[in-house]
């Protein structure tokens, strides 16, 4: 009997998804759960911006283990979602395999690369942006020495650096950018103690601005940096607000519109690369009432001006993966 | 270019913070496994109470209660491996390692459920951190050269944790050596069978070993989240209860030598924070990873016997069975 009952509970499980075939949007978030303060959370505000604006709805999924990547991605094709979008890069190697199996589904993914006929591969220019917030720590520094703080030493985080030092470099070209990383394991991401002693071997080497794109190792980063009273620049999303007044600014990477973009053009997502920079809101840098006060007039006139220039094409900034090296140090 | 004397304190006052939450673990390690309970589960209690003191402290605004709790978090956990180990007489290092996955995973559970920031606690404002103190005379002996900065820079200016941790080491070793109490704890870990023929129970010592074990690392972990840092952050100890574990076999479960291995792996830590200064006085760069990975290899070097011989406690991993 509980046999019977299952098969029609399948059944009629099936019909429904089925029947919901109505080409709904969904979105995946990665491990860190959709009230990430980061990442996820930003993925899913600009989902629910959509939401808003469209009224329309959108499906979602929280994963809970590494496992249902795959299942999640598969189960949202059959249930005819389109498009699918995942946030994370650890989605590649399940997307890999599943975007062949569905090839009328759009699939898109977020600071990776899977090269398939039907994906959208997003990622972002955060040199772009790292190089805003160094113009600004140069301009803010007194001291002409200012620091960068990064999680695990990996390309991605060196593009950061270089970005930053360049727009360090192009204010004030005397300027002396003091580079540190966490460490080379992912222990380096959460590691706010090394965090804060990096920022205290920073300060006593003179930095009185420091940017840290090192995840959760930043949190101690922007605590010390404010315990100490110097400056800090948050990262990727507005981090302003953990310590207002303290946080000069922050590099934005805007995952909310990558996702609000995907959802916006729904099933007929133009696929393949998409480089999401300063020209079209990727990057950016934060302004909001907790660091009003730290920006001045000058410091914000000169920062949109680059801003634009990069937008146009005029300016171009280094990007360290392009070849693996960064040209100032 | 350089000011010897300025360098040197910057990296020893970094020192004395890095080292402290080695020390404590590892002074935490050394009675649980002078009483034959292996514990590589020091990672897990740490992280626990690192979470549970920096969320009371947040929540009360005061940070004793905060360290109350701590205690109290890392201290079941302590008890959970007494009951797997001791009473159930199941594998010691399973059970750690268990713990040390339950930690992890607990922690962000419970705080993504509470607190709604992606696993960390809201940082905490001043009420509910340790903050540091000065000394007294800090200021005044400070003219005398040498002695008095490094007074001022190096020994003072450290919350309270710091110098409980420091005061351990005498304790740990007055306790060990000079009492009743320390005897029959490291002749239990040595031959348990000798002890229950006294008449002491071996179980009730290894649970008050446990126990202890458990204070010592509810202590570390709320000075990590609360007079370090201003709240938790997920898997915030990184690693440093296994580099503790590394501490524990380099000092040959000695507390004096327990204080000297952590200051040294403090130190290379603090060096590896300065780049700039290992050239500047070295005249050429070292690889940080390779002062990373300082503290494991030094380990290796002892366990293979370059150096002295590291002879662990005799029943040290081994159930007590008292009737074969």
């Amino acid at each position: 009997m509980s046999m019977m009952s299952k098969i029609l509970g399948a059944t009629a499980a099936f019909a429904l998804s089925a029947g919901a075939a109505l080409a709904e949007p969904a979105l995946i978030f990665d491990l860190g759960g959709k009230f990430d303060k980061s990442f996820n959370e930003a993925a899913f505000n600009g989902a629910t911006r959509w939401a808003e604006e469209t009224g329309g709805s959108f499906r979602e999924i929280e994963l809970q283990s590494e496992a249902q990547r795959e299942q999640a991605l598969r189960r949202f094709a059959e249930a005819g979602a389109n498009p699918i979008v995942m946030a994370g890069f650890a989605f590649a190697t399940a997307l890999d395999s599943v975007a062949a199996d569905y090839p009328d589904t759009k699939f898109a993914i977020i600071d990776m690369v899977v090269d398939k006929p039907n994906v959208r591969s997003v990622v972002f220019n955060e040199h772009e942006g790292s190089y805003l917030v160094g113009m600004m720590a140069a301009q803010a520094t007194k001291s002409g020495t200012v620091g960068f703080i990064g999680g695990m030493d990996i390309p991605l985080i060196r593009k950061f650096a270089c970005g930053y030092v360049q727009g360090v470099k192009a204010v004030n070209p005397s300027a002396t950018v003091i580079q540190n990383m966490t460490g080379t394991t992912p222990a380096a991401w959460n590691d706010p103690l090394k965090g804060s002693e990096l920022t205290k071997a920073q300060i006593a080497q003179g930095a009185d601005v420091v940017y840290a794109a090192a995840g959760g190792t930043g949190v101690g980063v922007l605590q010390t940096a404010a315990d100490e009273g110097i400056l800090s620049i948050g990262v990727d999303s507005n981090q302003n607000y953990m310590h207002p007044g303290k946080v000069l600014t922050s590099m934005l990477k805007r995952v909310d519109n990558a996702v609000y973009d995907a959802f916006t053009q729904g099933a007929n997502l133009e696929t393949g690369f998409n480089v999401m920079g300063l020209a079209n809101g990727g990057v950016g840098y934060a302004l909001d009432e907790h660091n009003a006060s730290l920006v001045s007039a000058d410091m914000q006139a000169s920062v949109d001006a680059a801003a634009g220039q990069i937008a146009s094409g005029a300016l171009s900034v280094h990007d360290y993966m392009s070849d693996n090296a960064c040209p100032v140090e | 270019m350089f000011d010897v004397l300025t360098d040197l304190l910057t990296v020893l006052d970094s020192t004395m913070r890095l080292s402290t939450p080695l020390l404590l673990a590892c002074l935490a390690g050394l009675f649980s496994e002078r009483a034959g309970i292996f514990d590589i589960g020091l990672e897990g209690k740490m992280l626990a109470a690192a979470f549970f003191s920096a969320a009371l402290a947040y929540v009360t605004e005061n940070v004793w209660l905060g360290l109350a709790a701590g205690i109290g978090a890392s201290m079941l956990l302590s008890l959970l491996h007494g009951v797997a180990s001791i009473t159930f007489r199941g594998n010691q290092l399973i059970s750690g390692v268990a713990i040390n996955f339950l930690a992890a995973g607990m922690t962000v559970l419970i705080a993504q459920s509470w607190f709604k920031q992606g696993g960390r606690t809201p940082a905490l404002l001043s009420g509910g951190r340790f903050e540091n103190i000065t000394l007294p005379f800090a200021d005044a002996l400070s003219v005398i050269p040498i002695i008095g900065p490094f007074y001022k820079e190096v020994v003072s200016g450290h919350t309270i944790l710091v110098y409980v941790a420091l005061l351990m080491v005498p304790l740990t070793w007055w306790v060990l050596f000079r009492t009743r109490f320390g005897l029959r704890l490291r002749a239990v870990g040595e031959a348990p069978e000798a002890v229950d023929t006294a008449g002491v129970s071996v179980i009730g010592m290894r649970y008050s070993a446990v126990i202890i074990c458990g204070v010592l690392c509810g202590i570390a972990g709320a000075y990590m989240a609360t007079g370090l840092q201003a709240g938790f952050v997920k898997d915030m100890t990184a690693g440093r209860g296994y580099i503790a574990l590394a501490a524990l076999i380099f000092a040959k479960w000695r507390p004096w030598y327990a204080l000297s291995s952590c200051l040294l792996f403090g130190f290379l830590q603090a060096v590896a924070l300065r780049p700039d200064l290992i050239k500047g006085y070295l005249g050429f760069e070292v690889q940080v990873q390779l002062l990373d990975a300082l503290p494991y290899i030094l380990t290796v070097i002892i366990l293979a016997g370059f150096v002295g011989k590291a002879i662990p406690p005799r029943a040290g991993g081994e159930p007590y069975v008292k009737e074969r």
